[in-house]
């Protein structure tokens, strides 16, 4: 095996070029696991913590700019309130150890339909930044996942950064696990209101083969919220709305059963999370009129 | 491959280091220091908990090669020469340690709150220690064991 220690960006996208059989390792946090259990025998490991500029974030264009470096601690501690939703969804990953070293685009690059930062990316409209020798491109993050664990990069593409909005309104993040520390997530839900453009985003977890949006779900909201006026007059939201969004999120799911809950459970599960999840940022939106929009 | 970093403030040298090896695996099978306990290699139970570049990590979810040039704070260089650390004290003054495989990674744990936090409230504790199980004790001594650490360390003239 070899070890693989790029110190910039372009020796990392010349060696992820020139190696083939190497797997980044950033966090560790997956990759090592895999290492520990024999399960993973890469030729080489292309180690990404050391390369400059990759552990910043920045503004750009008015979103922010996460580089695939940065820590769920630092998205916590330093972007609480620019990225809220991605920010609650990282306080419920693995534990302060975990949280200290793996990062978003691990989460990404490892695509398990049970990764806690999809949701809160899917419903954020968020864009993933991915290079290589050949060049940069950007892909809304809808289009990163391809199947079960299977992205959109080339084998030639390292993951530069994601970059995220931040939200005109309320956002929130919900997960059912077995306890509060440290679990795979039996269900999970994100959600985004966007005032400035009337908009719903939604992002569901462990229940359909990749991370998925909710789209029947967002237009039938946004429909509601813009024809009784409640983006405007932020009344109560009435809880058939709420009940039968939830319901449409659920809809959207495509889930399995297996050891952590059953397919019924988890359809079951996303219902009730996503109106919790609905009631708490209308909470939020109604308790907030500074914000104009 | 070679890997050369601090570990509790003195240069380590260490050869023939496999890349895929974790960091726990060269602490405690290369450079002779043991208390960092292996229970189950897959950063569950933090038992394994070190500092790396001051931040607590599970040394065996870091590759050996990503610790080069780094800075390693385990267990063993909590004590002082003279006494026990504040935390190592309180620990064994609360009943918190039984069969003890947890505890170094506890006290990791535990000295990055403290030394965070001076006075944490029980949910900050229980949210700080999440990441480490311990199968004896129920907890509830080493809650009483973090919340003497943190009174005794917050007396004046108190050392860490
Ligand atoms: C105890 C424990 C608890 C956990 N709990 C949770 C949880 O609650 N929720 C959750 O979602 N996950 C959880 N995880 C999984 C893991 O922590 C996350 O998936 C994390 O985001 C991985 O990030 P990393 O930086 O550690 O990735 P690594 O392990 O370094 O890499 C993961 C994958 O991403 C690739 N990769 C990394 N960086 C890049 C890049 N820049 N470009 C291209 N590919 C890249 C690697 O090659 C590898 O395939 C847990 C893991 C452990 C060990
Ligand atoms: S041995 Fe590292 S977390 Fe259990
Ligand atoms: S004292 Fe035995 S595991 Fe904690």
């Amino acid at each position: 095996m070899d070890f693989l220690r790029p110190t910039t960006w372009a020796e990392a996208l010349e060696a992820r070029a020139a190696f083939p059989g190497a797997v980044a390792i950033a966090g560790g946090t997956d990759v090592m696991v895999g290492i520990n259990f024999g399960r993973l025998r890469p030729a080489s490991l292309l180690d990404l913590t050391r390369v400059a500029g990759l552990q910043e974030w920045g503004t750009e264009d008015g979103a922010v700019r996460l580089g695939a470096g940065v820590s769920y601690a630092r998205v916590i501690g330093e972007l609480g309130d620019r990225l809220p939703g991605l920010a609650m969804a990282a306080r419920t990953i693995g534990s302060p150890q975990i949280r200290n070293r793996g990062t978003v685009a691990g989460n990404l690059a490892t695509a398990s339909p049970a990764g806690d930062a999809h949701p809160a990316l899917l419903a954020a409209d968020a864009e993933v930044e991915v290079a290589s020798v050949r060049g940069t491109r950007r892909m809304p993050v809808r289009d990163f996942y391809t199947g079960v664990k299977r992205t959109a990069l080339a084998p030639d593409e390292l993951i530069a950064a994601v970059s995220v909005v931040p939200p005109s309104g309320p956002q929130q993040f919900s997960k059912i696990g077995t306890r509060n520390a440290m679990v795979v997530s039996v269900a999970a839900f994100g959600l985004a209101l966007h005032p400035d453009r009337r908009a719903v985003g939604t992002g569901i977890g462990s229940a359909a083969p990749t991370p998925r949006r909710a789209p029947a779900a967002e237009e039938f909201l946004a429909g509601e919220l813009t024809s009784a006026g409640l983006w405007e007059s932020r009344a109560e939201l009435p809880e058939a709305t709420a009940a039968r969004f939830g319901e449409l999120v659920a809809a959207a799911a495509a889930p399995i059963d297996d050891v952590r809950g059953t397919a019924r459970y988890r359809v079951h599960a996303l219902s009730v999370i996503a109106r919790r999840a609905l009631t708490w940022a209308w909470a939020d939106y109604r308790n907030d009129p500074a914000k104009e929009i | 491959m070679r890997l050369t970093c601090t570990v509790n403030g003195a240069s380590q040298q260490v050869d023939d280091v496999w890349e895929g090896e974790s960091l726990l695996y060269v602490l405690r099978e290369r450079m002779g220091l043991p208390g960092s306990k292996n229970a189950c290699e897959q950063g569950e139970c933090g038992s394994c908990t070190v500092y790396l570049d001051g931040l607590p990590v599970c040394a065996c979810l870091v590759a050996a090669g990503q610790a080069e040039g780094r800075q390693v704070g385990t267990v063993e260089g909590l004590a002082g020469a003279a006494a026990l650390s504040p935390v190592q004290q309180a620990f064994l003054d609360a009943g918190a340690v039984q069969c003890g495989f947890c505890t170094p990674g506890l006290l990791v744990a535990t000295h990055d709150l403290l030394t965070r936090s001076g006075r944490p409230s029980d949910p900050e504790i229980r949210e700080a220690l999440a990441g480490n199980l311990c199968r004896c004790t129920g907890y509830e001594k080493i809650l009483d064991a973090v919340r003497l650490a943190a009174e005794r360390m917050s007396e004046p003239g108190a050392h860490r």
